[in-house]
Formats: C-alpha cells, structure tokens, sequence
C-alpha cells in the first residue's frame, strides 16, 4: 500500500512534470531512442529478411547470427560500445550511437525473422503465379511477397518495439536521458517511489505504443489480409444451425442475425454448406 | 470486345524436348509436339507423365534440358521470360489469386505490367469479370470472400486479362467440388467458342480432357508421349495397351459423348405440378411452376387426390438438354426411376421423355457406326418399324417398373 501510494504521489507531484528531467522530456528522449533503432531495425532487417525469403536460401545462417546476437547482454555490449565510442571522442552522438546500437542487437532479430517467414508464407500458389504472370522478381517482391508477408513483419516490428522500449532503460548508465533515469537515479537513491514510477511509464509507453503500431498495421495491411478470421466465426455458423443454413439458402436475404443479410458470399458459404 | 472467330495465332510446337531434374528423374523424354492455334490441346496422363513439366516450359516456368520449343516459329528463348510470360495467359489449381488485392486488381495484374493506365486496365478488369460470368460487384471483394470456383473464375479472367492468344491452365478444376467443377467447364467451352484461343490444358480426369479437349496428347510415365489425336480417334483407336488402359474399360461408354442425341424421339408426358392433387398411376413426372423437372412420384404408392409435397418426390437425375449427347441421354433413362429419361429445352422446361428402347438403339448405333442421326431418319421412314419400336418401348417401361 505504501509503495502505491508513494508511487502515486511520485506521479502526480506537477514538479515532477516540467523542466529537463521532467517526465514528458524523458518521454520524449525514450522515444527517440527507440524510434531511432526500430527504424535503423527495419532499414536493416526488412530488406535483409526479404530477400533471404525470397531466393529461399540462408535462413538458416542468419536466423543463427541474429539469435546469438540476441543472447548478447545488452548492458556488456552498451559498456563496450561507450568505451570504444568515448576512445574515439565522439561525444553525445557517440553515445546516442552505442545506445541504438545495443538495442538493434535486440530489434533485428524478430523483424529480421518475421519478415524472413512472412515472405515464406506466401502460398507458393500465388508466388507461382506472379511469376507465371511475368512479373519480374523484384516486382514479385514488392507486389506480391513483401505486402503479403506485412501481418507478420508489423507483428515482428511489434515484438522488437517491445522489447527496445524496455531495453532503452539502460540509457542513464552512460548519461543519457530517458525513462529510466528515474529507475537509475531511483536505485541508486534508494528512492523506490521514483524508481517504481519509472517503471511505471515505461509500462504505459509499451502499452500506447503496441496499440499504436497495431492501430498502423490495421491502416497498412491489405483488407484482403485481414478477413480470415472474420471468415472462420461465419464458417462456423451454419455448422451450429444447419436450419438456418438451410433458410438463407433459399433465402438469402433472411433476417437471420448470425449471417449478414447482404453479403452474397456469406450466402454463397451457406448454399455449400447445405449442398454438402 | 466483340466475338470474332479464330486468333490465328500461338502455334506452340514441342522440338525434341526433354526435361532431366537435377535429382536424375527424367521428366519428358523427347516430346515433339505441334499444339494447334485456336484450338484446346488437352495433356492427360497419370501422375508422374511429364504433363505439367511440359505445360510450365511452354511459359518458361520449367526450362527444358534439350531440345527447343517455339511459338509461331519463333524460339521462346529468343525474348527475356517474364515478357514472353506477360503474353501468355497461366491459370493454375486453386487459382494462386493476390490475398492483398481486390478481385479487379488481381485481374488488371497484367495489363498494369505491360503498362497500359491504371484506369484502362480496370475498365478491361471489368469487362473480364463479366466476360466469366461473374457479377460486377464481386470486384471490390477480396479473394478470401470468394468461394473457390469464383476464385478460379477470376484466376481465368486475371489470365485473359492482356489478351493473349495463348492460355496455359494447369488442372485449374481439380480442387473445385464437381458441381463446380461441371460449371467452371462449361463455362470455359463457352469462352472457348467466343475467343477462339490456342489453349493447353493440363489434367488426370480422362473425363474432363474428353469433354474439353480438341486434341488430347496421351503421356505415359517417364514423359513419353503415347498418343496425339482427338478425343474420338482415342476412345475408338488407342495406340498402345498404356492408352487403352488409361482411357479405361468406360471408354465405349464415354465414346457415347461424341453422338449427338437431338435426332432421338421425345415422347410428350403428363407431369403434375408440385402441391397439386395427384391423378393418374405409375410413375409421374413431378414439375414447378416453371415447368422445370422436380422429381417422380409413384402414384401407385400416393393416396389418390393428396397433393404432391416435394419430401414425396424420388428425385430426378441427368437432364438431357438441346445438344446433349447419346451418353448424357443413357445416363438420363438409366437414372430416371421410371426409366423414361426426361428431356428439357433450353430454358430447362421439361420437353416430354425418352423411351429406353430408343436410348439403347441410338447407343447400339453409335457404337458401330458412329453416327444417329441417319438411323432415326431411317426409321422416321417405316411406319411399321415405328410401331414394333413403340412395343419395345412399352416392354422396356414395363420391365423398369417391375424391377424396381
């Protein structure tokens, strides 16, 4: 209870709110960070993942180095990169560049994999007749394999958001900003409250962000991609009353409320199911 | 577009060719073949003959490990493969449509790639859509929202789409349910009849080639090409014991699909309509409203004066329609309770019956002489013969109603 409590205090002190540590500038700093390796992730996976699955040979390979990579830890490689970086008297960028380059050792992988399996999935029916339609290979990639294979690159873009946003906390190790100062700063402080806060948002800015990627998937994904599971729950449906399949067949136009009443192809399933 | 008789072109002539996978297994063994334009070459055989193998090299899908083949004369390697394959149509087995694309974007796939403008080729999708007897509205659906004979309708109309003179279709009806798959062939005859493509079709159904084909070409396992000719020379003169056997033992009886049954006597006959009273007795023919044939009912065994309710009604089978052949009028006797196979017109009323007994001679005669019609004229001629056929017919009525 003291624990909440003191979080909720922590949250809603209006100090805590504003100037240069304020929670919307570490917002801000997380979400670039983030931003910044999600896109370098996807410049880099996406097109790597298509083609693998495209010519169909490599997967093997890669889909090995990209998961021993994933066994890395991430706070080793951020020390290693920092020294390395400072060695070179980078400066800031220097630093920003070690952060994103230890979290895309985290968001490579899914994207990379996913986007290797999305290309894959395509049912070779419909690869074959790209190819027979005499689209060129690149054309078939872009046309055909890439936005068919887009659920499940989205789904992997998901993943390694999920992943980066919660990584991105060990950006105040080497004085960057970010959400989790707090959590450092908390620690360090033994100021469990901030800390517990600081977990808190990074919570919240995984949730708002998953939706948002979701939200964008919904808008990008072919509609022709997202009917299947509409699909099965109508399937079903004249299984569980095979009499009312039998009225919209005769009627398709019924009042039934299990099958929309104007959707032909809905009917068209039915008049099958009663045929069969 | 309007109908126009023949393209005259896309003569595809198989040079020597054979295809040697890397794992050893040699899939055609020098096939030379000259494929009719304008016409439906179809390529039958069990699995493992090499017909699909030799159907894919012909757009380059499969490049041959010897020999040539040429279009018009022209080697089909003279041009790079995807532009030889954008003047080719490809229909395949479960249709291979784009998910992601509407069915009018799956059909201006080719016309988008050949560069004609985003409006003309979705005016041509349009027309195409009709053109296979689909409704315009289907067009903003995706293939996920089409049952699967749709589906292969549109893949027929994406394949017609640039107007090629030459269309590849890989067993396209064999994953369809056979009411569908009896349309979708139908409807490609139609096409057929109105285009006028060379087309080359792939399949294993002795029965589908037979009724689709102008040409069939018989290969045997290994890739060996057993016989070239039409679906009659076939069935009447296989020329090895591999195409007798493939043909099958039914051959006879599938040769009956080449005589035509429009010379057959049909003799009028009393039909009820469904929800009236009963009269009569014996087996009656039970029609809608629209004088469609619905089934029989046996009077002997209705009450007298009941109406006529449809779960009464031993359901009809084959229908013989203007232009249906002497198979289609033996399986309608065959499979008509009363052994009087009902015939229909075009607008599929119900035009009166066939007697078996003049099924059975038509059948006899096309067996030996190929041919009806100069029968029934014949007989039209004999008053006398007339009247011992009707006696044979009566006996023949009389035997399917006690074996029954």
């Amino acid at each position: 209870m003291n624990v909440f409590s003191g979080v909720w205090d922590w949250l809603t002190d209006g100090a805590h709110w504003t100037g240069e540590s304020g929670i919307p500038t570490r917002v801000l700093e997380h979400l670039e960070y983030t931003a910044l390796t999600l896109l370098a992730a996807i410049i880099i996976a996406v097109p790597l993942g298509a083609w693998i699955g495209h010519i169909g040979r490599g997967a093997g390979i890669v889909g090995m180095l990209a998961n021993s990579l994933r066994a890395l830890p991430s706070f080793g490689v951020l020390i290693l990169l920092t020294v390395w970086a400072l060695d070179r008297a980078w400066g800031t960028g220097g630093l920003l560049a070690a952060t994103v380059v230890t979290l895309l050792i985290l968001a490579i992988p899914p994207i990379l994999t996913n986007t290797y399996a999305g290309v894959r999935a395509v049912d070779p029916a419909v690869r074959d007749a790209a190819r027979g339609m005499g689209m060129s290979p690149m054309t078939q990639l872009l046309r055909v394999e890439l936005p068919n294979a887009l659920p499940l690159i989205m789904a992997g873009i998901r993943s390694a958001y999920l992943q980066v946003v919660a990584t991105a906390v060990i950006a105040p190790y080497i004085s960057l900003g970010g959400l989790g100062t707090y959590v450092y700063y908390g620690l360090s402080q033994q100021d469990y409250p901030q800390m517990t806060a600081g977990a808190v948002l990074i919570a919240l800015l995984a949730i708002a962000g998953d939706l948002l990627l979701a939200g964008i998937a919904r808008l990008i994904v072919s509609p022709g991609l997202q009917i299947p599971r509409r699909r099965a729950w109508y399937r079903r449906r004249p299984n569980v009353s095979p009499a009312a399949a039998t009225t919209a067949a005769v009627e398709p136009a019924s009042t039934d409320l299990d099958s929309e009443p104007n959707d032909p192809d809905t009917a068209g399933d039915d008049r099958r199911a009663a045929a069969r | 577009m309007s109908a126009r008789p023949r393209n005259l072109a896309g003569v595809i002539t198989f040079e020597q060719v054979s295809k040697r996978y890397p794992d050893g297994t040699l899939a055609v063994d020098g096939l030379s073949l000259e494929i009719p334009d304008g016409a439906t070459t179809v390529l039958v055989g069990p699995s493992g003959c090499g017909k699909t193998t030799s159907l894919r090299m012909i757009n380059r899908m499969i490049d041959p490990s010897h020999g040539r083949i040429l279009i018009d004369g022209k080697d089909i390697t003279s041009e790079p493969a995807p532009l030889l394959r954008r003047g080719i149509g490809y229909v395949i087995q479960n249709a291979g449509l784009f998910p992601n694309r509407t069915v009018l974007g799956n059909i201006a796939t080719v016309p988008l790639l050949v560069g004609m403008s985003k409006r003309a080729a979705r005016a041509r999708a349009s027309e195409l859509l009709e053109r296979v007897g689909l409704a315009p509205e289907l067009g903003k659906r995706y293939p996920a929202q089409l049952s699967g004979g749709q589906q292969q309708r549109v893949g027929v109309a994406r394949a017609l789409a640039a107007d090629p003179p030459i269309l590849l279709m890989d067993e396209p009806f064999s994953a369809v349910d056979p009411v569908v798959r009896t349309e979708l062939q139908d409807e490609l005859l139609r096409l057929q009849h109105e285009l006028g493509k060379t087309v080359v079709f792939v399949t294993h159904d002795i029965d589908e080639a037979v009724k689709l084909g102008d040409r069939l070409a018989i290969m045997a396992v290994g890739g060996r090409l057993a016989q070239f000719g039409t679906p009659a020379e076939v069935l009447e003169a296989p020329a090895d014991d591999f195409v007798a056997a493939f043909v099958g033992r039914d051959r006879g009886y599938r040769a009956l699909s080449f005589a035509s049954a429009d010379a057959l006597p049909v003799h009028p006959e009393p039909t009820v309509k469904l929800g009236e009273p009963l009269r009569g007795n014996g087996w009656l023919l039970v029609v809608d409203d629209t004088d469609a044939p619905r089934g029989w009912v046996n009077a002997d065994e209705h009450p007298a004066g009941q109406p006529v309710r449809q779960q009464d009604l031993r359901l009809g089978g084959t229908l013989l329609a203007p232009g249906g052949s002497v198979r289609t009028a033996l399986d309608a006797a065959l499979s008509s309770p009363s052994g009087r196979g009902v015939a229909v017109d075009a607008a599929g009323k119900v035009r009166g019956t066939l007697r078996p007994g003049d099924v059975f001679g038509a059948a006899e005669r096309a067996a030996t002489s190929g041919s009806t019609e100069a029968y029934y004229d014949e007989k039209q001629l004999t008053a006398t013969e007339h009247a011992e056929l009707t006696a044979a017919e009566q006996g023949a009525d009389r035997l399917s109603k006690d074996g029954r």
